[in-house]
């Protein structure tokens, strides 16, 4: 701790023009292109933008743990007035022990598998100099400050034997441990649950203003970012278009490419029948490629020769804002998509797939998991039906079920147009094969990489529609032209397309033998933001085109609200609520989906009163008796909930709901009118 | 400027890393071999292996002396005589021994190699693909069969098979049973590496939409999965050729492998090491310095092979 | 961790069952006369016939291998066919002495091919991680007995420090006993240690690139605090298992050495059963190598087992 106190109000950190770049074969490709942005004591600062923007890079650069292959190579990095460039060794040492603290995704990774979670954080205080005993009592200290109640357990523990949120506690609190001035988020709820990622994003609220630390938060999520921060700077391509208050960043873009990326996301209730979603025109330009002065100049309707010569310069206005944009003042002028044609005529037809009493057991050892337990559904031609839930409750246990990938438990009915179906895809008929089919979360996995799009796209219509050689070749050409693939795309390997022209062969293959039902398991989870809202524009068209029932899963709710008529929620394998998507949505809900509902944060923003769950989910093993969910539920009737699981009874034309508090009562409880 | 000395940085945190998307298979072979070539190391054993392969070749056309001809038990050290290698005990040109030796290393390692690997990932893809009982009980025999060190089964096996029998003409049979034993002796530790490929790759949800489009188990195995292991199975030939030129001439040299009168690098120093401290040096440093020479070579390639397959 | 333990030998168990069946099939290969091969193509049918008889040959397989079994049950390795010794009597001295030059070259080769690989690891792409990679490599990859003839020539001929005759009477001193094993301990120590230096060299790297080493290192601790702490203990669990399994394979490396450098052991025994198709012996030996194995990587087992909570507590 050889640093000395600095003045207050130094900024925490201040970036200025800062670049850097990789060198990739001995050729230095540029990510970052002169970035600038300053984070004031006790400011917490958000960093938006799609992959390969250079998000994490300008967080690593920051603290000068760049891969060996990156380099600054100009600008400046000032974090406690101390120029981060110009540090020895031992002294960056004493600044990160002392002043800055980061904190990134996948806690599973951050801490290190053999040693015991004590033993991690107690050497985040020994490191500022504290003896072994007094560091102990600190990392107790340390774990209660975080929210965890019993803190000498985890201490004993090995990091695989926590949660994924307990496991994320863990590093936020030993990054807390010095008191940063600086604590710097990447990605911290990306791949936990929306219950979770909830939790440990309160957490971050309250320890900032606990702390008084600045926070530079970086996400591509940009309803996180609005939940926690207080201004926010829009990355694209290496370069901040954009920077303000969060909220009125989002509520008022002033850079096309933020307007863009707003407007991608499907939010406010958005549905496929009323409108289609905005698409930014191109694609995200591959790092290192040369581009024009205005870097977003490529993908922008208001582009004129001017953005491609000369670098837009700082515009500020009111508030702190900032755009970089030559055309600020007609962002008013982009358009939005058009609403949707009405849909005509039949709309939804007969019933397609009736399951009833499905059910699902894995075994586990010596245990037996319920991992579905009784489920009555139908769905009807055309319909798309979202399922929604967190991980382990089932969603996608049922979709295999559905498609014959797990069989089911004896007494379980699947019926495909009135025909019983075998539990097994390999039981199956070819006709009951071709009927239900799938779309992976991840192109790349879901595409063999050794074959060409042709040769994949040729064999799925071979076995599912049954047709070869010329005939083939015609049903091939309009299958491509429907997905929108050029024919060029046709002699390539998945490996040299883009993340959404990969979603699209998928889709092709999945509709080429004029599926009746196609599981959409995670459709846009693995593209960005921009790449998202056309596959579900696509998904849109190919179902009103082939009237093919859709099942979708997604963990983002803006998805599942866009492409769903109705949604069934599941929570630890049962159905808890199936009703249409607008009145699930918008209540009253069972307490499960409101808790769901207000855990997600939105870039519009949050309601004031978002209910909270509490608890982990009950081990699948040892399930709580009465309604599954009186553990968690901050609604829960005592005396009645725990001990009698209630019944999935009617409470609208056709919303259905277990739970035992009356659903007037939950009107009033849920503020709906 | 950038990373101080003192740390070797994680992974690079930055996503979509990509920068030369390489757009056809054809193209990206034409790299690797580009990359191949660029490491001086894999160019010199590529180099050496091409010496070898000439002499193999060309055997007794380019030797100096008739490998086989006695020269009244002569035992002459280097450079007398006009033998620049000397002669062994029965005043045979050691230089043209070790020439002409060549050939049956070149073609029994290969042939070894070849059954094993084919056998090997054959037993890899069935026992990846297919799990449960097959995978189970072949996986504790494969487990059985490692416990034991390659020379030793082969010196078991080979101590136990009849002189006696040929499938290959023109090979002698003393090397056709080498040839059987190290490629069968490979099969288990192939099917090993195989069968892990195979059970990453069947995670793959291209696995699921065939098994989900009717595709049965062959064309799964062979037409989806076979081509996207084929690089650690190209990887693994060349290693095995490796090991089995090691196993060959350990073999020869306990005396069970390749037989008189072939001429044969193991052969040649169990026949003579046991004269090196009387001053005889050469008839064991000689074919030493080939079997060095050509085991490090294969190895280098290899090793740049799997590099390059990794990338 | 209990459980572990007998799951553990459990399956060592079945292993060396199965093993049992795979040393007596390979010892018949190919259905071959025992008799016709001991005598030789010119001795008469007649007593080819008797020997076959006397040795149990002309018996059915499986009543051949279950009187074997019993006969392993009761510590009886049968008879050598050669000498009719007890098998036991052949193998049990050499064994003893394989084992103490096996040890050696061990305590010698473990430090040094984990340091080595440390070293490279920590100093990558420098010229002492080249040197070190390379030298492993042509270890690694030349066969015993040419790196034992390169020390024979080298050592024994031309520097003449070494005596390159290994074999111990029963008269000599322990230092003169060392002495004698110095080539052959190099043998083994050049081809084994590439192995685990590569070895090491690689857990190191994948370590030092893990995400809990970047923790370590923006928590600001110090480099020599990461490594030792964070690091090494990572990096060493699948070096442990590599030293496991050469354990193990050293033995078959000793089949070679042992016989270059003429030296009472197990090896140079069973290359003269092999030589003289004396099966009792052979697969004995064989086995009791199989069961050295065995026992390696059991030990590996349980001390990653130690270092690794999630091996030993199971993974739930």
């Amino acid at each position: 701790m050889s640093t000395t106190e600095t003045t207050t109000d130094t900024v925490a950190l201040k970036l200025d023009d800062l670049h850097v770049a990789y060198d990739v074969r001995g050729i230095p490709r540029p990510v970052l292109r002169g970035v600038s942005f300053e984070i004031h004591p006790g400011e917490a600062y958000g960093l938006v933008g799609e992959s390969g923007c250079g998000k994490s890079t300008t967080a690593y650069a920051a603290v000068r743990y760049l891969p060996e292959n990156g380099h600054v190579t100009d600008g400046s990095i000032t974090i406690a007035g101390q120029d981060m460039l110009k540090l020895s060794a031992p002294d960056l040492r004493a600044l990160r022990s002392s002043r800055i603290s980061m904190v990134y995704q996948d806690p599973s990774q951050s801490l290190n598998p053999t040693i015991k979670v004590g033993a991690q954080v107690v050497e985040a205080f020994t490191v500022l100099g504290f003896s072994k005993a007094e560091a102990k009592v600190k990392a107790k200290e340390a774990l209660h400050r975080v929210r965890i109640a019993d803190a000498q357990q985890v201490l004993d523990r090995y990091p695989y034997q926590l949660s994924g949120g307990m496991q994320q506690r863990v590093v936020i609190a030993m990054a807390l441990a010095c008191d940063p001035q600086l604590l710097i988020l990447d990605e911290p709820t990306t791949g936990l649950d929306a219950t979770v990622e909830a939790e440990v994003l309160d957490l971050v609220s309250t320890l900032r203003q606990e702390t008084g630390a600045a926070v530079l938060l970086i996400a591509h999520n940009l309803g996180v970012v609005r939940r926690i921060c207080d201004r926010v700077g829009v990355m694209y391509a290496g370069k901040i278009v954009e920077e303000g208050p969060a909220a009125e960043v989002f509520d008022n873009p002033q850079h096309p490419y933020t307007v863009g990326l707003l407007r991608c996301l499907p939010r406010r209730g958005a549905n496929k029948v009323e409108r289609r979603l905005d698409t930014i025109p191109g694609s995200l330009p591959l790092i290192g490629t040369v581009l024009p002065a205005c870097v977003f100049q490529d993908r922008c309707v208001l582009a004129t020769e001017e953005c491609r010569t000369v670098a837009p310069p700082a515009t500020q206005s009111e508030a702190g804002r900032t755009v970089y944009c030559h055309h600020a003042d007609k962002v008013s002028t982009l358009v939005a998509a058009p609403l949707q044609a009405p849909v005509t005529g039949d709309g939804v037809g007969e019933i397609v797939l009736h399951l009833e009493n499905v059910s699902k057991t894995f075994k586990q050892g010596h245990h037996e998991v319920r991992a579905l337990v009784d489920v009555d559904l139908d769905l009807r031609a055309g319909e798309t039906l979202g399922l929604v839930g967190e991980s382990g409750s089932g969603k996608t246990t049922l979709a295999k079920a559905i498609l014959g990938i797990h069989a089911t438990d004896a007494g379980s009915v699947i019926e495909l147009d009135s025909q019983t179906l075998a539990g097994l895809t390999t039981a199956r008929t070819r006709d009951a094969r071709r009927a239900i089919q799938i779309i992976f979360q991840n192109p790349d996995s879901a595409l063999n990489r050794s074959k060409t799009v042709r040769a994949i796209l040729e064999r799925a219509l071979q076995k599912l529609a049954g047709i070869r050689g010329q005939e083939a070749g015609m049903r091939l050409a309009s299958l491509t032209d429907e997905v929108r693939l050029s024919p060029r795309h046709l002699d390539m390997r998945p490996r040299a397309l883009s993340g959404g022209l990969k979603q699209r062969v998928a889709i092709a293959g999945a509709f080429a033998g004029g599926p009746r039902i196609v599981v959409c398991d995670e459709p846009t989870s693995a593209l960005d933001v921009s790449v998202q809202a056309a596959i579900l524009n696509l998904l849109a068209d190919m179902q009103r085109e082939e009237q093919a029932s859709y099942i979708v899963i997604s963990h983002d709710l803006g998805v599942v609200r866009y492409l769903s008529d109705r949604i069934a929620v599941l929570y630890l394998g049962r159905l808890m609520e199936l009703g249409p998507a607008a009145e699930v949505f918008a209540g009253p809900h069972h307490p499960y989906t409101e808790a769901l509902l207000s855990a997600v944060p939105s870039v519009d923003g949050d309601p004031p009163d978002r209910i909270r769950l509490t608890g982990e989910l009950p081990s699948a093993i040892n399930l709580p008796s009465g309604c599954v969910f009186h553990t968690r539920c901050p609604r829960a009737i005592k005396g009645t909930c725990e001990a009698l699981e209630p019944p999935l009874v009617e409470v609208s034309n056709g919303h259905m709901m277990r739970c035992h508090i009356p659903i007037d009562e939950l009107r009033t409880l849920q503020h709906i009118d | 400027m950038g990373v101080i000395e003192d740390e070797i940085p994680a992974t690079p945190p930055v996503p979509g890393m990509q920068v030369d998307v390489i757009s056809d298979k054809r193209a990206a072979r034409r790299e690797k071999a580009r990359l191949f070539i660029k490491s001086p190391s894999a160019l010199i054993g590529l180099g050496i292996i091409l010496f070898w392969f000439v002499c193999a070749v060309l055997g007794a056309h380019i030797t100096p002396h008739d490998p086989f001809a006695t020269d009244g038990l002569s035992h002459d050290p280097p450079f007398t005589n006009g033998y620049y290698f000397g002669t062994d005990q029965l005043g045979r040109d050691v230089l043209a021994r070790i020439m002409v030796g060549a050939r049956d290393v070149l073609i029994a390692a290969p042939l070894a190699a070849i059954i094993g690997v084919a056998s090997g990932s054959m037993l890899g893809l069935l026992m990846g693909y297919y799990r449960g009982i097959l995978d189970d009980v072949l996986g504790r025999l494969i487990e059985a069969f490692l416990v034991l060190p390659l020379t030793l089964v082969g010196l078991l096996a080979l101590s136990a098979a009849p002189a006696d029998w040929s499938i290959i003409p023109g090979i002698e049979s003393s090397t056709q049973t080498v040839i059987l034993v190290v490629g069968l002796l490979f099969t288990p530790i192939v099917a090993r590496t195989v069968r892990a490929a195979v059970l990453a790759e069947r995670e793959n949800d291209y696995v699921q939409a065939a098994k989900l489009r009717g595709e049965n188990g062959l064309y799964i195995m062979t037409r989806e999965i076979l081509p996207n292991v084929m690089s650690p199975i190209v990887v693994e030939f060349t290693v095995r050729i490796g090991y089995a030129i090691f196993a060959i001439a350990t073999l020869s040299f306990l005396g069970v492998g390749i037989q008189e009168p072939t001429p044969d690098w193991g052969l040649m120093i169990a026949q003579e090491y046991r004269l090196v401290i009387g001053g005889y040096w050469w008839v064991t440093v000689f074919p030493a310095m080939a079997i060095a020479s050509l085991v490090i070579a294969v190895n280098l390639v290899a090793d740049r092979l799997q590099e390059v397959m990794e990338l | 961790m209990l459980i572990f333990l007998i799951r553990r030998i459990g399956l060592a168990i079945v292993t060396l069952f199965l093993l049992t069946i795979i040393v007596f099939a390979l010892s018949n290969v190919l259905p071959g006369n025992v008799g016709r091969q001991i005598m030789g193509p010119f001795a008469p049918q007649k007593s080819v016939d008797e020997l076959n008889q006397r040795l149990g040959t002309d018996q059915p397989l499986y009543t051949q291998y279950i009187k074997r079994m019993e006969g392993y049950a009761h510590l009886d390795l049968g008879k050598s066919y050669k000498s009719r010794e007890p098998v036991t009597h052949v193998i049990g001295s050499t064994f003893l002495n394989s084992t103490k030059l096996a040890f050696l070259a061990l305590l010698i080769t473990v430090p040094l091919g984990i340091l080595g690989g440390v070293i490279a690891a920590l100093r990558r792409g420098s010229l002492i991680d080249r040197s070190i990679v390379v030298f492993s490599l042509a270890g690694s990859s030349l066969p015993e007995f040419v790196t034992a003839s390169f020390l024979v020539v080298i050592f024994g001929l031309q520097l003449a420090w070494f005596p390159v005759i290994a074999s111990t009477g029963d008269v000599i001193s322990p230092a003169e006993q060392l002495y004698r094993l110095v080539l052959p301990i190099l043998a083994l120590v050049l081809v084994y240690f590439g192995y685990i230096a590569r070895m090491a060299r690689a857990g190191v790297i994948t370590a030092m690139e893990a995400e809990y080493t970047r923790t370590a290192f923006l928590k600001g601790l110090p480099r020599g605090v990461v490594i030792r702490r964070h690091v090494l203990r990572n990096a060493l669990l699948p070096t442990i298992a590599v030293v496991a399994t050469q354990t193990g394979y050293l033995f078959g490396g000793l089949l070679a050495v042992e016989l270059i450098f003429n030296y009472n052991g197990l090896g140079r025994e069973l290359v003269r059963a092999a030589l003289n198709k004396d099966l009792p012996v052979l697969s004995a030996g064989v086995l009791l190598i199989g069961v050295v194995y065995m026992v390696a990587t059991l030990l590996g087992d349980i001390l990653i087992s130690i270092l690794n909570p999630r091996v030993r507590l199971g993974d739930q």
